[in-house]
């Protein structure tokens, strides 16, 4: 059955992995791109990363952190349930090539976005340098497949409970110092971490590509409420990303953006929370 | 500050000949005056025809539908429709036939309504459009039919026409309720297959018009429900979904395959669906949905909307409801920015969400507005503020990045432009400021590119539209398009026309394809 949850898996205390059926998605997608997702009629249509895509079974592997209303539904969902609707892939791939070498920065939750990315880049002949980073050692994710992948693997946490302790733009600006520069920097996180890592590899002029993850509805180009500046110019992630120049990126405006419907998706989680309480109780 | 109030009740109803009158009134009125005709119904002069007073729609009182979502029109008593339809002179060179896209047999029609023959009536429609009860609410009858109605010129006011969307409405929905709507019939199968990419009215009728030929039709649409912008874009109000549900399950109950959550150009590209689907035609009606923006500055703030956004998370998304999950922006004050139907449906839908104060900014004038002349009506009963002539030159924020104020500037009418419309000139220093929390852009919609991106081979104009010749037929073969996506964004029924057409080629060429094909065996 389409859509159905083939796997389900907890990576750390609010973070979750699915492999579904998707066998379309499963052979289109191309690393970089994403899914939108609806868990029910009532619900909200919200864009998760394709972490990783098996074509011969027809899965996708989805991995999300539990932030809000939608996702909180979802962790709810277990081994044979279906999802309500699946649309993708959406975005444009990653442009993969071979440049020499590559540094992908990955944060939290972001980890499984590159992973499919970083694998690509090694195929394709690149030497790839792997910089993760999370809170603390519980929240990393993707360790040994990064490492399965990595030329070179650091490993950054803010409480130093797993490898360094910092933030992963203390390896990066190293890394940019080296001779010669790496070719190439992605970062995948928080859009804070993405925008340091902009920062640190400017002036370098090191080329940063980043993948943003904005509020959207329809995820074709429709609406425009994915919207974010780049340059000058409006961009809008679903269609014309989720990748952009990380140098040219207004993320201040982005990080405003996100944080439209806060009031309100807080409350919603709070109730959704305040409900899945009750349902224990009973 | 100038502001320009919304004019006067009495000016607007002068204006629309609308009188204040309840439904309710105006049932029982339309009542009385049919018992007195309805003994020389048949033999009434044209004189007397003309002097039947035009049916008013009955309404939801504004003041309470500024509360709900329920549709605002009620539509006419059985009374009601037959003295509008009346009041039609059935002329020889039935001018109004002239003035509709599709060419509908209207005084035929008019007549079987007048004559309490409501089946005959929506049959003779039905002979040339498809989605009567939807075109019948949302057609800007009053420029196109109605316009060159000779009962309106014979009364010197075009609002005095034969109100004959109300009655194709009527009708049609008559049709629906009496559960006499009936799926078409389909020939046997042909063994042909056709994709149709978008569920709006254009792919809607294609679907139809080529199922009944007896080919495999699949509906591919990219949202989890098809309707296209009849179920994302205009509102309960005006288009109660479930006619456009309705029109669905025929389809359905007619054999097409409809496919939801299939965006093509990601989830297939268009040579994939030629190649290794093995489709034998392709219809592309996708529509023009790509929302402009101004370029000014602050119209990334937090607050600022496309009426798309705004109006989807409204009408498909349900947000509304107070059990959807999807969140819409909690306005208190808002300006929509511009003058057709998608800034009417936004600022209306502002007005229903909670909204205290909803301005419209528009840089021409009321006369210029493309929207339809009663949708400005209800908004102005509804209590939304017009300020004409004017435009916004940027949006400020506050401290957090949401929106706090507008600056606008004002116009005046200059030299004519390039259309024959006076062109808005900035009037300099007339700038002036006004405090708001959410803006709403509705200054019209370009063509979605995914497609073109993914298929190069596909001819667009400088637009971005897709270029198809009279049949639809594009610069690829097996590959037609209309609608919105040919046109930019347009009517219903112009999609639905051009739909008409291509589906029209399309039924050719499989039939010249399966007769090769059999001359080939033959051989
Ligand atoms: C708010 C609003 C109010 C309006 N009011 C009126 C009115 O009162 N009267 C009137 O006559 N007209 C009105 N219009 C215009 C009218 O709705 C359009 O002209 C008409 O719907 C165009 O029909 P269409 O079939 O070409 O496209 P659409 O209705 O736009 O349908 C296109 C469909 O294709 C789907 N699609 C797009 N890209 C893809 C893809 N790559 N793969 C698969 N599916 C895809 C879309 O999701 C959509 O469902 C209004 C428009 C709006 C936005
Ligand atoms: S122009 Fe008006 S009066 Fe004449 S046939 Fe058409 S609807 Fe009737
Ligand atoms: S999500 Fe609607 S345009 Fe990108």
């Amino acid at each position: 059955m389409s859509n159905q949850i083939l796997q389900k898996k907890q990576l750390s205390d609010d973070v979750f992995q699915m492999r579904l059926s998707a066998p379309l998605i499963a052979s289109e997608r191309q690393p970089g791109q994403f899914i939108m997702l609806q868990v029910d009629a009532l619900g909200e249509r919200i864009p998760l990363t394709i972490a990783d895509a098996d074509e011969k079974q027809g899965t996708i592997d989805i991995i999300y952190q539990v932030v809000g209303k939608t996702t909180s539904l979802l962790s709810r969902l277990n081994v044979g349930d279906a999802i309500l609707n699946l649309v993708g892939p959406l975005g444009k791939p990653t442009h993969i090539e071979q440049l020499g070498t590559v540094v992908c920065v990955g944060g939290g939750i972001g980890v499984a976005p590159m992973h499919p990315i970083a694998k690509a880049m090694k195929q394709k002949g690149n030497h790839v340098i792997i910089i993760v980073g999370a809170r603390n050692e519980k929240l990393l994710i993707l360790q040994d497949e990064m490492r399965a992948i990595a030329d070179e693997l650091i490993v950054c946490t803010d409480d130093g409970s797993a490898g360094r302790k910092g933030l992963v733009t203390q390896p990066l600006k190293e890394i940019c110092e080296r001779t010669p520069k790496p070719n190439l920097v992605l970062a995948i996180g928080p859009p804070i971490m993405m925008k340091f890592c902009a920062e640190t590899t400017r002036p370098f002029q090191v080329p940063t590509v980043v993948s943003l993850n904005t509020i959207m509805v329809d995820g074709t180009g429709m609406c425009g409420g994915c919207r974010v500046s780049v340059g000058k110019e409006i961009k809008f992630v679903c269609v014309d990303g989720p990748e952009f120049d990380g140098h040219l990126v207004d993320f201040d405006n982005m990080m405003n953006r996100l944080k439209t419907y806060i009031p309100h998706e807080r409350g919603a989680h709070d109730q959704c929370k305040l409900n899945a309480q009750i349902q224990k109780k009973i | 500050m100038q502001t320009q109030r919304a004019n006067s009740k009495k000016d607007l109803n002068k204006i629309l000949s609308m009188s204040e009158k309840t439904a309710q009134e105006l049932m029982s009125e339309a009542k009385e005056i049919f018992a007195k005709i309805l003994p020389r119904a048949s033999s009434l002069t044209p004189k007397e025809r003309i002097a039947i007073p035009a049916q008013e729609m009955p309404s939801q009182d504004p003041h309470e539908r500024r509360k709900n979502m329920s549709e605002v029109a009620i539509g006419y008593s059985p009374e009601q429709v037959r003295l509008e339809a009346m009041r039609c002179l059935q002329c020889k060179n039935a001018p109004c036939i002239k003035g509709c896209p599709v060419a509908i047999n209207i005084p035929g029609f008019i007549q079987a309504a007048a004559e309490g023959d409501f089946q005959k009536s929506i049959n003779i429609i039905k002979q040339n459009n498809v989605l009567p009860a939807i075109c019948g609410r949302v057609c800007p009858q009053e420029e196109q039919c109605q316009t060159n109605c000779t009962v309106g010129k014979a009364l010197k006011n075009k609002n005095l026409s034969v109100s004959i969307g109300r009655i194709e409405r009527f009708v049609a929905d008559w049709e629906r309720e009496n559960g006499k709507s009936e799926s078409p019939e389909v020939l046997p199968e042909t063994g042909k297959k056709v994709a149709i990419i978008g569920g709006g009215p254009a792919g809607i009728t294609v679907a139809a018009d080529v199922r009944r030929q007896g080919h495999a039709v699949t509906m591919l649409e990219a949202f989890h429900k098809p309707g296209g912008v009849m179920v994302y874009g205009i509102p309960e109000f005006r288009l109660p979904k479930k006619i456009v549900e309705q029109e669905i399950n025929t389809l359905k109950n007619m054999g097409v395959n409809v496919e939801t959550n299939f965006v093509v150009g990601r989830t297939r590209t268009l040579n994939d669906l030629l190649g290794k689907d093995g489709f034998d035609a392709i219809f592309i009606g996708t529509g023009a949905g790509l929302p402009k923006f101004m370029n000014i500055e602050g119209e990334n703030l937090v607050g600022v909307f496309s009426a798309n956004e705004y109006l989807t998370r409204s009408n498909l998304m349900r947000a509304f409801d107070p059990q959807a999950h999807t969140p819409i922006y909690p306005s208190q004050k808002v300006a929509v920015l511009g003058g057709g139907n998608v800034a009417m449906d936004a600022a209306r839908t502002a007005v229903r969400l909670g909204a205290k104060e909803v301005h419209l900014i528009y840089r021409r004038t009321e006369v210029e507005m493309p929207a339809r002349i009663e949708e400005v009506a209800h908004a102005k009963e509804e209590g939304i503020i017009f300020h004409l002539l004017t435009n916004v030159k940027r949006v400020l924020g506050n401290n957090d990045g949401r929106v706090q104020a507008v600056e606008c500037l004002k116009y005046e009418l200059g030299e004519p432009d390039a259309s024959g419309r006076r062109r808005p000139v900035e009037i300099k220093g007339s700038e002036f400021m006004m405090d708001l929390d959410t803006v709403i852009v509705a200054i019209g919609n370009e063509c979605n590119p995914l497609i073109k991106q993914t298929t190069p081979e596909l001819s667009v104009n400088k637009w971005g539209n897709i270029i198809a010749d009279d049949n639809g037929l594009t610069s690829m073969k097996k590959v037609y398009a209309g609608g919105d996506i040919v046109l930019g964004a347009a009517t219903v029924i112009l999609a639905m026309g051009q739909g008409r057409k291509a589906a029209e080629s399309i039924n050719a060429e499989l039939k010249r394809n399966s007769s090769n094909d059999s001359q080939k065996q033959a051989s």
